[in-house]
């Protein structure tokens, strides 16, 4: 008789199932797909369990919001080739425009949203051993100082890792540098990276785990995790001047408009983004709020006196500091060029 | 009564329908896609693409290190199927079933414990780098890893060959006067070329096309330690499709070139066979 059980429990599941099932389905529900990148598995998760009940009580939709991670551009190519995402909430201007480029994005998402699209931002700091024994303070340290070898990943294939690289051309170009001048320092720079790993999560393992490398040029709300996971080995140092990131968000077009009620939800869910409760969750997970005021109340995390410069300070946009400078043929290419040729 | 299938296995056009079918899905139109997609290119951006300074130094180090793990493979995979079949020890089973592991686990992990005994502060490294010997973000790493991940397949394929070895030909050899080592180089080794050649064209085919584990321990300094995956994904990177699909049709082509030769020197030392 003990082989009946299991079939009986079944039934029973499937009976409770069916006797539950028209209550809850009286209420209408609808899914939602957050694409994101690496780093925001929490703060979306966060974001979602504040969100879903207020949703609720306005409209009476019980939304579920599945979130996908994954290397920022790489999540922008699923996209493009077909991952149904109603919003998207990438690192860069590159990978929301690359799929706006596709037509899955109307033209002009950029203005459709608060603060261009970014309700909140973020910057590249540095990352130094306890005590910081080899006194970096600013970028000029980096190529300055003896015998410091720094950690970055590669700006080929990482979001963090052109970043950063934007961020070191910057920190020359906007202190009246000239271009001869930033290629001189980036050369220096990237002559001390002794590992250009391929993501931010494998530079992380290269300077925390492995021990290798003087400085870690991290995005800020990694670089908060990193630390206080350190217990004390490692230190935050917010550079005098540092880059403007931008992560913006967007509603597919394209996925929304298939089915009933999406657009409706997502506009909502990106709109809330933009709330006092939303931007203090931002800033619970190191990410800067776009708030002034919310930012303001966070001045110990965030510290007012790094300078972040817009992309427009050191090219015409995103895709042109891209491409002159770490595209084919650009200036990161030349730095490896083997000497004498 | 005209035509009598003498067949042991019934249904031959059958079985090559489902060879056909499943070849074709599985293998055959992934790859022709990846043509296609390359041919969007104009000649001239093709090359472009495939034939830079630094794409070169990442094919070199990408079938150089391959080639040369499979050599070591080749090696190394002889003596551990020779061990297991002839000998027998304590835990002989467990290293038999190790012998398998790079192949379930995933490579990006051997890569990162790879990377992370050989660097400097590493448990092999910290005795290693002050001799001298770097095994972590060099060419050597990339070497170590890939002897890592082939290391099943030379020793699979000798392994049941050398056990169905029959003694009697060794002792005819020593009987007739031949010493340990003619025995081994004319009478043994000749019944496991073919063997060999094709656990050494596996793990070959293996290495060219590794990537996970690869990325973590190789450092991917361009001109260096690159290899051509990388450059690929880069491309992926930038958006540009055709150029990423360009450098995988380059690999592909030189790779199947690769194992068409060495099919060859298999077939050529099985006829060759005494």
């Amino acid at each position: 008789m003990k082989s009946v059980k299991p079939i009986a429990l079944f039934f029973t599941a499937a009976l409770i199932f069916a006797i539950l099932m028209p209550t809850s389905s009286a209420q209408q529900q609808l899914t939602l797909l957050n694409v994101s990148y690496d780093p925001t598995r929490e703060l979306w998760r966060d974001i979602n369990s504040h969100f879903i009940p207020i949703y609720e009580k306005q409209k009476g939709v019980k939304l579920t919001i599945n979130q996908s991670h994954g290397g920022s551009s790489t999540q922008a190519r699923s996209v493009i080739d077909g991952l149904e995402a109603d919003v998207t909430t990438l690192a860069s201007f590159l990978d929301t425009d690359a799929i706006s480029k596709k037509g899955l994005i109307k033209d002009g998402w950029v203005e459709r949203l608060p603060n261009h699209s970014r309700p909140y931002y973020s910057t590249v700091v540095f990352v130094v051993r306890k005590g910081n024994p080899k006194g970096i303070k600013d970028w000029p340290d980096l190529v300055n100082k003896p015998d410091v070898a720094i950690i970055t990943p590669n700006p080929k294939t990482s979001g963090n890792g052109y970043v950063s690289f934007f961020a070191a051309w910057g920190s020359v170009v906007t202190r009246g540098g000239s271009r001869q001048d930033a290629i001189n320092y980036v050369t220096k720079l990237y002559e001390r990276v002794p590992v250009l790993d391929s993501g931010a999560r494998g530079a992380t393992t290269t300077f925390v785990q492995k021990g290798i490398g003087d400085v870690h040029l991290a995005w800020e709300n990694e670089a908060h995790l990193e630390v206080a996971e350190a217990k004390g080995e490692l230190e935050l140092v917010n550079p005098p001047v540092s880059i403007l990131a931008e992560p913006q968000v967007a509603v597919v077009d394209a996925t929304v408009d298939r089915a009933q009620g999406h657009r409706e939800a997502a506009e909502a869910y990106l709109k809330y983004t933009y709330t006092d409760e939303a931007q203090e969750i931002f800033a619970k997970h190191f990410y800067r709020p776009s708030n002034e005021t919310i930012l303001k109340k966070h001045s110990d995390v965030f510290p007012a006196n790094t300078k972040l410069f817009p992309i427009t300070a050191i090219a015409k946009d995103w895709p042109d500091a891209h491409k002159q400078l770490i595209g084919d043929g650009g200036v990161f290419d030349s730095i490896y060029k083997p000497k004498g040729r | 009564m005209a035509s009598i299938n003498r067949r042991v296995l019934p249904g031959f056009s059958l079985t090559l329908g489902y060879t056909v079918f499943y070849l074709s899905i599985l293998v055959l139109i992934p790859i022709t896609a990846c043509f296609l997609k390359a041919s969007t290119l104009s000649f001239h951006d093709f090359w472009d693409a495939v034939w830079t300074e630094r794409a070169r130094a990442a094919y070199y180090l990408t079938f150089g290190t391959a080639f040369i793990a499979a050599l070591v493979n080749l090696v190394l995979g002889l003596l551990l199927a020779w061990v297991l079949v002839r000998y027998t020890f304590p835990g002989k089973k467990i290293i038999d079933s190790l012998v398998d592991l790079p192949l379930a686990l995933p490579t990006a992990v051997g890569g990162l414990v790879y990377a992370s005994l050989y660097v400097q502060k590493g448990w092999l490294g910290q005795y290693l780098v002050p001799l001298g010997i770097r095994g972590a973000y060099t060419r050597l790493g990339i070497v170590l890893v890939l002897i890592f991940v082939g290391l099943p397949f030379v020793v699979r394929t000798v392994q049941p060959i050398l056990e169905d070895l029959d003694p009697e030909s060794e002792e005819a050899a020593a009987s007739l006067g031949s010493t340990r080592w003619q025995t081994f180089r004319n009478v043994i080794l000749p019944t496991l070329y073919p063997a060999l050649i094709t656990g050494f064209a596996l793990a070959f085919a293996r290495g060219i096309g590794e990537y996970g584990s690869v990325v973590f321990v190789s450092g991917n300094m361009p001109y260096k330690t690159e290899i051509a995956p990388i450059l690929i994904v880069a491309r992926l990177e930038e958006f540009a499709y055709g150029e990423a699909t360009a450098i995988a049709v380059v690999l592909l082509v030189i790779s199947f070139i690769m194992l068409v030769l060495i099919n060859r020197l298999e077939r050529w030392s099985m006829r060759h066979e005494y």
